[in-house]
């Protein structure tokens, strides 16, 4: 490995031997220099490069790189894991994060809520490697900034366009996994996610549009990506999208069918199914912060979640999806599994230490948003399955409706069951077609009343994928990317709004 | 060139985290005082350090869930050569010989970066001469302490929440000799306390010295409280109801105002609720007055270009808009004066000024209708008209009678800030309470909201 911190210009030169010394062997030596008294102690290092470039009415509104690096140390004494996390990678640093974990766990572990075994922790051995077919360095700068400034111009279709946006940020995460029982693991990460949106005002009457909703489209993979062949059809749409929402009629107040275009139903699958089965929820520990579920452990094998049509799964294994991964922030081996299969709840969203505390089934999802966060049960990859409608077939079987495309705003109890969502773009559905446009879609619902509301499910021609950056739970806080693809979906009847009067 | 050689003898792991707090600020001014050195013509920087150390525990069941330390920092350097700019964010270990080098290979790339890129006509370059110093040392519980006092005091309840404390530092230094160092010892623990059938009630026990008698002052209230939540909760149609808004509940609220409200650049680009008040089509109540106040400390006050905001700025007024928040960039962009905000002109160290309404005449003052303590899940659902909803949370009451009757089962809200804190909003509390911030996105946010309770008639709920 190249000493990546080492380079001409510096006279200090790279004093630190450390840093010479492959990731993975450097923990290694760190781990077998510790000496404690523990039942398990794991390392696990995290580099994380972010470069973002944006600019704001084709002008650069920012062009920034940063990069993360640093190691978690857990050590399990007493049946109580601590951690200690440090971004000083040298020996000393290391071994000092370990004592300082060893501590932690002592002084809790009188007080543990269960007593931890080196079980949760299992030993395995692998790697994972994000697909990538064009590198982030084949494209410069310049380049990207003369990319986004034409797709702001692109955006700007007429006077009442106030401001465009256009981003794009590359992510490369590296991580390396290291045990006491054995184990190293090393995934590599290659994330590219763009945005751009475009906001048209006529007086007060102001309306956003955008590409899908904030980084919808992030995902595995590189420049390929982006630009592609369907790019400047899209700007343009999104442009004069925003205009015909200035003159469009507010979306009626009625209880009708709702038709849910995939850039919504990731925030629908992401707010009242991901959530709600997360194991940590249901056992309480996310209680004063992000909340509990509706779900309880004995709904487990028998719950009715929704109608027939629901398949949902827990599926790391799109290559391309945001939150693919070979394994989770422990170690465990990830694979799909269905979390609710022809509507009926089969499993959580928990880890190997969610699984033991609660008796239920889980999957590998004990993740970190870096090294200085622990792993909690996250949602990763949730898919809804597709069904067999054409879109056509699912629009023509409707008397009225309406058809909302793209989240803008969102909101849900600390239970996930009562929630209220807001659109940016919909079409009024009348005698099996697609006619008024209408502003300021919301809908309003309960979880599983919604659920069992599912009257049609859409074939894997509707089928898409997106992702976000931004899921927030945890104490101490953490953002953790995940990814949803959804066929379009129908619901009846549901509660549709507009704006305030 | 500046040689940095750190000459620090190995060290014992256990003394090390004090040894690392004391090479902070040293560390820092070292490294800046080397950037200074590598400047060459038209090239102009700003240093920006995020800095702590952490004890992290979080509790459920009255039991230790997680327990941990992390202590981290991120310097982040913006580097100007003309008109243009990039910036870099890497770690600050306070090993210069680890540091130094990383922050030389960011200037060779920023030299290779930076004249690619298009010319930035709003770039605001450092200026100033503005130096601050404030270092405020507390009394925090040692790490090995933390379990063994908090939990004693809550044996037998159903305990859930967050201890987070530590040092915290935020420092700046440029190439226009500017230098403000911010350094803080604070503590936090966000708590919730819950019944056998899930009903809860919500606590924030912060500051910079523990205090083992205020804190069991502080869970006698939080389980007074939970005593008025024993009983079944009452089911709510419905409909607009005269509220009670305690003053976390309106942290969350005017936490909005941070996301599309008083940042003069979202007002210009049709990204702000504010928009009707700037343009005098609405305005709030003339008992509603917001201050950007940073009297009480808490907070630094320079921001990511080393200006130093006023001590004082008013935001709203007796129900008009008297400031936006206007970032130098902004300022430059739209040609008008800055106020020093933020570069997002989020609010720092929001007031909003008591009422006449005393905390014992709350529940006659209501009469009849809903006591909100909490609020949860705030967003827009209309901004730019000002409508917002979001959840009712923890000790929430159906009052009748200036009775309290039972607790609720969780409402819906949805209502334009327009009306509550308009013609709809009654009286304020007459006195002030602060809210601290509690967020550990990153790291561990500081300051808070200072805020009295709003009586407000008519406040609508959807579902």
């Amino acid at each position: 490995m190249i000493c990546a911190y080492c380079n001409p210009v510096s006279t200090a030169g790279c004093i630190n031997l450390f840093f010479v010394v492959p990731m993975i062997d450097q923990l290694t030596a760190a781990l077998s220099s510790v000496d404690l008294d523990a039942d398990w102690i794991g390392i696990r290092a995290v580099t994380e490069t972010v470069t973002r470039r944006s600019l704001r009415d084709g002008l650069p509104q920012s062009n920034s790189r940063s990069t993360t690096r640093g190691a978690m140390v857990e050590v399990m004494v007493q049946g109580q894991m601590g951690y200690s996390a440090t971004n000083l990678l040298t020996l000393a640093g290391l071994t000092a994060a370990a004592q300082q974990a060893y501590q932690n766990a002592i002084a809790a572990s009188p007080w543990r809520i269960f007593e931890s075994t080196p079980t949760v922790r299992p030993s395995v051995v692998g790697e994972y490697i994000s697909p990538q077919q064009k590198p982030f360095d084949a494209l410069s700068a310049a380049e990207i900034n003369d990319l986004l400034a034409r797709i702001c111009k692109g955006l700007k279709v007429s006077d009442q366009i106030v401001q465009t946006t256009a981003s794009a940020i590359t992510t490369e995460t590296e991580t390396w996994f290291v045990s006491s029982n054995g184990s190293e693991v090393h995934q590599k990460f290659l994330l590219l996610g763009t945005h751009f949106s475009a906001t048209a005002q006529d007086g007060a009457v102001v309306q956003p549009r955008s590409q899908n909703g904030l980084l919808a489209h992030s995902y595995q993979g590189g420049w390929e990506l982006f630009p592609d062949p369907a790019l400047w059809e899209r700007v343009n749409r999104i442009g004069e999208q925003a205009v015909e929402l200035l003159t469009a009629e507010d979306c009626p107040t009625l209880a009708t069918t709702l038709v849910l275009a995939p850039d919504q139903m990731m925030l629908q699958i992401h707010e009242s199914i991901g959530h709600p089965l997360e194991l940590d929820r249901i056992l309480g520990d996310e209680r004063n912060y992000a909340g509990g579920s509706f779900v309880q452990p004995e709904d487990f094998g028998n719950l009715t979640y929704g109608s027939p049509l629901m398949n949902v799964t827990f599926d790391p294994t799109v290559s391309g999806e945001l939150a693919s991964y070979g394994f989770d922030d422990t170690g465990a081996p990830a694979s799909r599994e269905y979390l609710i299969q022809s509507g009926v709840l089969q499993r959580g969203l928990g880890s190997l230490e969610s699984q033991a505390r609660l008796g239920v089934s889980g999957v590998a999802c004990a993740r970190a948003t870096a090294w200085n966060r622990p792993p909690i049960d996250r949602m990763a990859n949730i898919n809804l399955e597709p069904g067999d409608c054409t879109f056509d077939e699912l629009i023509a079987d409707i008397e009225h409706g309406v058809f909302m495309e793209t989240n803008r705003s969102w909101s849900i109890d600390d239970q996930r069951y009562k929630f209220q969502f807001g659109c940016e773009y919909a079409k009024l559905i009348e005698n099996g077609k697609l006619t008024k446009t209408l502003r300021n879609p919301n809908y309003r619902a309960t979880t599983p009343e919604f659920w069992k509301s599912l009257a049609a499910v859409g074939d894997r021609d509707t089928w898409q994928i997106y992702g976000t950056p931004f899921c927030g739970k945890g104490e101490p806080n953490q953002l953790i990317r995940v990814g949803h693809a959804a066929p379009v979906c129908v619901f009846q009847p549901v509660e549709v709004f507009g704006g305030a009067a | 060139m500046t040689q940095l050689v750190s000459n620090q003898p190995k060290i014992s792991s256990k003394a090390m985290g004090q040894q690392w707090l004391g090479r902070w600020e040293s560390s820092f001014n070292e490294l800046a005082n080397a950037l200074r050195s590598q400047l060459q013509p038209q090239e102009q920087f700003t240093l920006r350090l995020v800095a702590e150390t952490s004890q992290f525990t979080r509790f459920n069941r009255g039991k230790v869930r997680q327990t941990g330390s992390v202590r981290d920092g991120e310097l982040r350097l913006s580097w100007i050569i003309g008109q243009k700019t990039s910036d870099r964010a890497l770690p600050f270990t306070t090993e210069n010989e680890t540091d130094w080098p990383t922050l030389l290979q960011a200037i060779a790339e920023l030299r290779q970066e930076v004249p690619q890129l298009p010319d930035d006509p709003y770039l605001v370059v450092p200026s100033g001469a503005a130096t601050s110093r404030d270092v405020h040392t507390g009394e925090l519980l040692a790490e090995a302490e933390v379990v063994g006092t908090l939990l004693p005091e809550v044996d037998g309840l159903d305990f859930a929440g967050l201890y987070a404390g530590g040092r915290s530092i935020r420092a700046y230094a440029d190439s226009a000799g500017q230098q403000h160092w911010f350094e803080t010892d604070s503590f936090s623990l966000d708590y919730s306390l819950f019944t056998e059938t899930a009903q809860a009630v919500k606590g924030i026990f912060a500051g910079s010295d523990w205090n083992t008698d205020a804190y069991r002052r502080q869970l006698a209230e939080s389980k007074d409280l939970l005593a008025l939540m024993a009983q079944p909760p009452k089911s709510i149609e419905r409909g607009q109801y005269r509220t009670y808004l305690a003053p976390a509940a309106m942290a969350d609220l005017l936490d909005m105002f941070s996301w599309g409200g008083v940042s003069e650049a979202a007002i210009r680009r049709g990204g702000s609720a504010f928009g009707l008040m700037s343009r005098g089509e609405k305005q709030l109540s003339p008992r509603f007055t917001l201050t950007e106040n940073f009297m009480r400390g808490g907070v630094p006050r320079f921001n990511s270009l080393g200006e130093v905001a006023p001590r004082q700025l008013p935001i709203i007024e007796t129900g008009q808009l008297a400031n936006s928040l206007v970032s130098s960039r902004t300022a430059k962009e739209y040609d008008i004066a800055s106020n020093y905000a933020v570069s997002d002109e989020s609010m720092r160290a929001p007031e909003l000024s008591s009422g006449q309404l005393a905390p014992a005449d709350i529940l006659q003052a209501l009469d009849t209708g809903l006591y909100l303590s909490n609020l949860h899940y705030l967003n827009w659902s209309d901004r730019p008209q000002g409508r917002i909803t979001g959840m009712t949370r923890y000790a929430c009451f159906w009052v009748e009678n200036g009775k309290i009757v039972a607790p609720i089962e969780n409402l819906r809200f949805d209502e334009s800030l327009y009306r509550c804190f308009g013609n709809c909003l009654i009286d304020l509390t007459n006195r002030v309470e602060f809210i601290p911030r509690v967020g550990t996105y990153g790291n561990r946010e500081l300051g808070g909201i200072w805020t009295p309770g709003a009586l407000v008639e008519a406040f609508t709920y959807t579902l």
